[in-house]
């Protein structure tokens, strides 16, 4: 059983914490001027957290016990080429969906 | 396409973030689930999503609570999983630190995601738009996310039921990241980012407290700006 006043705690400190997190660069650092080599470095924020953050889930996914398991990565595959072929999000998602849903059940 | 006024550039934010609802609908329904499972109350798990909106420390944090970790390892790790948001917010900076206080605050408590990456896809594509213009992009993006994080949520506690594993409803995370950044790589620097992120990721995989996610993020970062130097100098 969750402790009610640890649950509240961790509710009212994870609330306060994550919007720091959010706030901190926006709007402490707002409208002043950084530096050239942060902005390149920043430029590739999204497309190094977001992989870094699902790579793992792709080949070592918990549901498995932590080992590779082929409906996802074909389903993570499949995603990511149809959206580098069409740029399209939402084809990409489906096509994703498509694919993991079609390779579980094949695999029963 | 020029996006011409601050009321079409919040339209088009609400398009762009629309293919979202697909999943946040069944991320928050199990979010709710989960947590009155784990003896959260309707109103507990509600209060959550609403306080802190973001799905993968929520999950971290209620997991380590039934484990009955100190209450200052539960704050660490859910926090450490949500420091990707302070990364965000440094990026969108130099795009939208300009604009009221008031609106960054909220573009703050609304950070996801989700919003992050259609809003900083479109900043890049369209340089051009005004402060205004952004700050409407972004907050049209939030727009179908948010209310249904907190909608479904309260669905899932209500329905409080187990949904069964078959439905592979872990994945539906990994597959949206993966088609949200895939219409990214413009470069080969973006490329490199990736890559060296993804290689760290997996070498940093034993790090506690998801810290390798920050550690292989900024290795990524540091690997597509060298990358965009070496470029830039070779043409010169």
């Amino acid at each position: 059983m969750i402790d009610k006043t640890e649950l509240w705690i961790v509710i009212v400190g994870l609330g306060i914490g994550s919007f720091f997190l959010r706030f901190v660069f926006i709007g402490l650092v707002g409208d002043r001027v950084m530096p050239p080599w942060l902005l390149r470095n920043l430029r590739y924020t999204a497309v190094a957290v977001l992989p870094a953050l699902v790579a793992p889930q792709v080949l070592w996914p918990a549901v498995n016990g932590g080992s590779p398991e082929p409906a996802r990565m074909a389903a993570a595959a499949v995603t990511l080429t149809v959206g580098l072929l069409t740029r399209n999000v939402l084809a990409a998602i489906g096509a994703g969906a498509v694919t993991l849903y079609g390779m579980l059940w094949l695999l029963g | 396409m020029p996006t011409t006024t601050v009321k079409s550039a919040y339209l088009k934010g609400v398009a762009d973030g629309a293919p979202f609802i697909l999943v946040i609908i069944p991320f928050a329904s199990l979010f709710g689930l989960i947590a009155t499972e784990a003896g959260l109350s309707v109103f507990e798990s509600l209060t959550f999503s609403v306080v802190v909106i973001a799905g993968a420390a929520q999950f971290t944090a209620l997991q380590l609570l039934q484990e009955n970790a100190p209450t200052i390892v539960v704050l660490a790790s859910a926090l450490a999983v949500n420091l990707r948001m302070a990364m965000y917010s440094a990026s969108l900076t130099p795009w939208i630190g300009r604009a009221k206080l008031w609106q960054r605050a909220l573009a703050a408590y609304m950070m996801v995601d989700q919003s992050y990456v259609v809003s900083i896809a479109e900043f890049e594509r369209n340089p051009s738009l005004s402060v205004a213009q952004r700050m409407a992009y972004f907050f049209g993006a939030v727009t179908p996310v948010v209310p249904l994080w907190y909608g479904f949520t309260l669905v899932g506690a209500f329905l409080g039921a187990q949904v069964p594993e078959s439905w592979a409803l872990d994945f539906a995370i990994p597959i949206t990241f993966l088609a949200m950044i895939a219409p990214m790589f413009r470069t080969i620097a973006h490329v490199v980012a990736a890559f060296g992120a993804v290689v760290v990721s997996l070498l940093a995989v034993g790090i506690p407290y998801s810290l390798g996610i920050i550690v292989a993020g900024a290795a990524g970062m540091v690997a597509g700006a060298a990358t965009e130097t070496w470029k830039e100098r070779q043409r010169d």
